[in-house]
């Protein structure tokens, strides 16, 4: 029996609700519960997992609607209650420091000590207007939020350049500026490697190797995964690189993305060849052709990494990429899958484009839902990926999904090797490891009983800086009976080599090109930017801002709610009264 | 022409606002200054609305009017006109007046008449009738009709007196500076007002030569007794204010907000003469002892224009007095309110201070676009007439408009100056 129950007026951010949903699901007598904001497309939600009522329609989007499938009546009132004492924990708190936050741009300006940036977290249907809002105030912008459109992304990041300010983002899951970890990041060492990346993991997965080596980035700018389109044209990306280059603490500038577009990443490149520093790029899935006298081309992030701190200690690049040898596993014949289940999109990716380059012959199948690797034998799933997270939390947040992944893969006969990330770091779950190990252990033993036995390769993306402790993390993955690789890297390529594959590094030599002379100037606001401790307007997730203030900059808490009560028609009209300036008036 | 952003037009608002100079000039018959005021038209409050959809109150204020005027001999008389269309409506707005509750005016009633003096433009009002069974709420027996008269020819004339006694009229402004300090907000609570009212045109009246001794005594002795009397001075003037704030042609500031108990209606400035309606809400309040809410009629009234121009329920803080009698807590909830109204009123008027506020000017310019984008609406302090003719006041409370109107408002703006979805 479906019951439901409607708060009106009361928002909560997505985040809020969907832990307190997994909080009410464990409720004894409660089959099946989901907590969201009324909005129409959540609705659709409700209704396709099965949770769709009449009195849903009713809803308005700054509702909070609760559906809950139990077989008595009475556990309706216990699922209220609960979701009462929650929801007031959340205000309360709010209460205690009332005074430090705001509920819209005027008191978040007015209790803002000179902003330069606003971290934007909110649904995507309303980021790109709140970001135009932090534009037209001045503010750089870092827009975490996806479902961003395409086009909104272009005239973001075209009126930005023009103010002389930089958008990161959108999806933009991770940053440092200035030493300042912002969403999801590590806590990574100042150092003179200054990082640009189209990707989330990426960046972290390079920082964190680079901390590791003892060298540091006070700088990681995060472009979003689509700057190097065709439309964008890398307008975050060349205005990033050439303030990389301006600042005189960066002695190594490094480049992560997917391939980008021909035109783009020839546009990028030319400014590149522009550059005195030392460059590393890495465009991954593209296999280096060629070296160049100043720019070393890298085929992963680990090399990418490592280079940048040869180059960065003065050193000639030289990398080994490097295969867990000692790896006591008896496979059968049969057993010949790679499996990976990732939480870092980038890190999926990688190991996409290794197992793809070792495995040439085997034709992958065509790509379908999250798969980023589908072959006969091996598959790669991004977790990710909005198909597994709508309505759910994050992978590197809520485990669920990765031991459901585990547990299957474990249990077919065919599966040779189990990879998995454990991104850590502000944002993701406090203790993953600990999530995951029970899991492991299992699929583990299980297979032992079916007279198999299984590799589980797990790499921990962090530092020991970081909240959850790199140490602690890995020791708990390998007490699991985990093999623990240092990188993502070196966990795919001894995957690879234990079913009998092999990546070859590529050997090129360092051709010379040609390039139009570019002007590397940059507006003195993004040096400033980068240069000085980012004040910041966190514009949603509230724990954005904990972590803000915690790494000791200043941060002010906007509570955000849909204006105009979420009504998209009214939100255009609103933005286009508010920066209307013509001739009709 | 000439702004170069919507801020900017409602900039000039507002300081159209502040400039105003209301002046009370003067009381004459609603005709002498409303043309269209011929045998048989009737003005009512709020935005158009036809003789069948009126609340019971306002369909007895008319039958009351009629009775009054003299076009009918009894009530079956005049309700006949009514029902059979024979009498014209036109909303006081549409003729630079206001009207309290039903605001049904007739051709022959007195009118307050204000000057703004900055613009040039007047607006007019009837007179307060005190409390109890009175015409604004719908009552329309002997002694209603009577007082009626009474002040059609006595308080009429010798207030006329008094004002053109004094030299440009009473500076309106002065008087709601002096009150709001002590403790009026003129909606709900206007007794300060209303006393220094009474204290300027006292000295005037009792020296009228030309005036009998017992009618100026009776006069006296009215204005003394009638808290609410300056309510209609205060709506006359936020009227001559707003009307000439609304010449600026642009922007989004709400230039006037009004109710006739089925729909709410609000203009701003970018859209001149052009109401946005929906329907009216019902206030929230105390009631008197043995009624309740459900005895309420429908939110009604041109009153709102106190709150228009930024005092009214916008300025709680000012009259802590009335929060509880409205309803709301006390001071902190007053102050509450006030500080919330600041989300959705652009600016603050430096001519009316409020003490309690520390000294913050009275709210000022309602930004409809604002009130979209908060969700926030103008707290409006309101009477709350009986649903039934006749019976009167009820109770007091609060009310807020529909947030329909500020939406179909701003809508309509933005499709003139061009937007498409």
């Amino acid at each position: 029996m479906l019951y439901t129950i409607i708060k009106e007026n009361t928002y909560q951010d997505s985040i809020v609700l969907m832990l307190l949903s997994n909080k009410l699901s464990a409720m004894d007598g409660v089959n099946k519960v989901s907590i969201m904001m009324g909005t129409p497309a959540n609705k659709d939600i409700f209704k396709s997992s099965g949770l769709g009522t009449d009195e849903l329609e009713k809803a308005k989007p700054n509702d909070i609607v609760i559906v809950v499938d139990a077989e008595q009546e009475e556990k309706v009132t216990e699922v209220k209650e609960e979701v009462e004492a929650a929801l007031k924990g959340e205000s309360g708190s709010q209460d205690a420091s009332k005074d430090q936050e705001a509920h819209n741009w005027k008191r978040a300006l007015e209790l803002a000590n000179n902003p330069n940036l606003a971290l934007i977290s909110i649904p995507g249907q309303y980021a790109a207007m709140e970001a135009e809002n932090a534009l037209n105030e001045g503010l750089h912008v870092f827009m975490f939020s996806d479902n961003v459109a395409k086009e909104d992304e272009v005239k973001l990041k075209q009126m930005a350049h023009e103010k002389g300010l930089l958008v990161m983002g959108p999806d933009c899951g991770t940053g440092i500026i200035h030493g300042l970890p912002l969403a999801f990041t590590n806590i990574v060492k100042e150092g003179d490697i200054g990082v640009v990346g189209a990707s989330g993991t990426g960046i972290q997965e390079v920082t964190t190797i680079i901390d590791r080596y003892g060298k540091g980035v006070t700088n990681a700018i995060g472009t979003g995964g689509r700057d190097l389109s065709t439309e964008v044209g890398a307008i975050t990306a060349l205005d990033s690189i050439k303030a990389l280059n301006e600042d005189p603490k960066v002695k190594v500038i490094t480049v992560i993305s997917k391939p980008p577009a021909k035109e783009v990443q020839e546009k990028v490149l030319n400014v590149l060849r522009n550059i005195e520093k030392p460059v590393v790029t890495l465009f991954l899935g593209d296999k280096p052709a060629y070296q160049e006298e100043n720019i070393y081309h890298a085929y992963t992030l680990e090399e990418a990494a490592v280079v940048s701190v040869q180059l960065s200690n003065g050193e000639k690049p030289n990398f080994e990429p490097k295969v867990k040898e000692d790896v006591n596993v008896a496979l059968k014949d049969s057993q010949v899958g790679i499996k990976g289940y990732y939480s870092g999109g980038t890190l999926a990716y990688e190991a996409a484009v290794l197992v793809k380059a070792a495995f040439e012959d085997e034709v992958p199948e065509e790509k379908k839902e999250a798969y980023i690797l589908k072959t006969k034998h091996h598959e790669i799933i991004d977790l990710g990926d909005d198909i597994y997270t709508q309505g759910k939390p994050h992978p590197m947040i809520d485990p669920e999904k990765r031991i459901e992944m585990l547990e299957t893969s474990g249990n077919d006969p065919e599966t040779a090797v189990i990879m998995i990330d454990n991104v850590i770091g502000y944002g993701s779950h406090d203790d993953m490891a600990n999530e995951l190990a029970p899991t492991i252990k299992r699929v583990l033993e299980n297979a032992r009983q079916d007279g198999r036995e299984l590799a589980v390769l797990a790499t921990v993306v962090g530092t020991e800086q970081d909240p959850q402790g790199y140490d602690k993390q890995v020791e708990t993955l390998r007490e699991s009976g985990a093999i623990i690789c240092e990188t993502n890297d070196q966990m795919v390529r001894t995957a690879i080599n234990l079913v009998g594959g092999k990546v070859e590094q590529p050997v090129v030599d360092v051709q010379t090109f040609d390039h139009t002379k570019e002007d590397l100037s940059v507006d003195e606001k993004i040096m400033s930017l980068i240069n000085t401790k980012p004040s910041v307007i966190n514009i949603g997730l509230k724990s954005f801002t904990e972590a803000v203030q915690s790494s000791g900059s200043e941060c002010v808490q906007f509570n955000w709610r849909p204006i105009a009560g979420g009504d998209e028609k009214l939100m255009k009209v609103l933005q286009f009264l508010n920066y209307y300036e013509g001739d009709k008036i | 022409m000439g702004y170069k952003t919507i801020n900017e037009a409602n900039e000039a608002v507002n300081q159209k606002i502040i400039a105003a100079a209301p002046f009370l000039t003067d009381v004459v018959p609603a005709k002498s200054v409303i043309p269209e005021l011929e045998e048989h038209v009737l003005l009512h409050a709020g935005p158009p609305i036809k003789y069948e959809n009126m609340t019971d109150p306002m369909q007895g204020s008319c039958v009351g009017a009629i009775l009054f005027e003299g076009w009918a001999e009894d009530e079956e008389g005049a309700r006949e006109l009514l029902e059979n269309n024979k009498i014209t409506f036109i909303p006081c707005h549409h003729v630079n007046a206001v009207g309290p509750m039903g605001g049904i005016t007739s051709p022959n009633m007195p009118v307050l008449v204000v000057v703004n003096k900055e613009n040039g433009n007047e607006a007019y009002c009837q007179m307060n009738e005190g409390i109890g069974a009175v015409l604004r709420f719908g009552a329309y027996n002997e002694q209603v009709i009577n007082r009626l008269h009474w002040m059609k020819d006595v308080l009429g004339p010798v207030l006329s007196k008094a004002l053109k006694a004094m030299e440009g009229g009473l500076n309106v402004n002065v008087l709601i500076a002096k009150a709001i300090a002590m403790g009026d907000e003129f909606h709900q609570r206007n007794i300060a007002a209303s006393l220094a009212f009474l204290k300027e045109v006292a000295p005037i009246i009792s020296a009228l030569e030309d005036v009998e001794k017992e009618k100026r005594t009776e006069v006296i002795q009215f204005l003394a007794d009638t808290d609410q009397f300056f309510l209609n001075v205060a709506m006359a003037t936020g009227k001559a204010m707003m009307d000439a704030a609304a010449t600026i042609g642009h922007g989004t500031v709400v230039t006037a907000m009004c109710r006739n108990g089925e729909n709410f209606g609000i203009r701003i400035a970018g859209m001149g003469d052009e109401w946005f309606t929906a329907p009216v809400n019902t206030p929230q309040g105390l009631y008197f002892t043995g009624y309740s809410a459900e005895d309420a009629n429908t939110d009604i009234g041109d009153s709102a224009i106190t709150e228009t121009m930024g005092v009214g329920g916008v300025a709680m803080i000012a009259a802590p007095a009335v929060t509880r009698f409205v309803g709301s807590g006390g001071f902190n909830d007053a102050l509450e309110t006030s500080n919330q109204m600041t989300e959705i009123y652009i600016g603050e008027n430096p001519n009316f201070a409020i003490p309690t506020w520390d000294f913050k000017g009275a709210c000022l310019g309602l930004d409809a676009r604002k009130v979209v984008e908060t969700g926030i609406t103008p707290v409006i302090n309101t009477g709350i007439a009986h649903k039934i003719a006749g019976y009167g006041q009820i109770g007091a409370g609060t009310v807020n408009p529909p947030i329909e109107c500020f939406e179909k408002a701003i809508t309509a703006y933005a499709e003139k100056l061009g937007f498409k979805e």
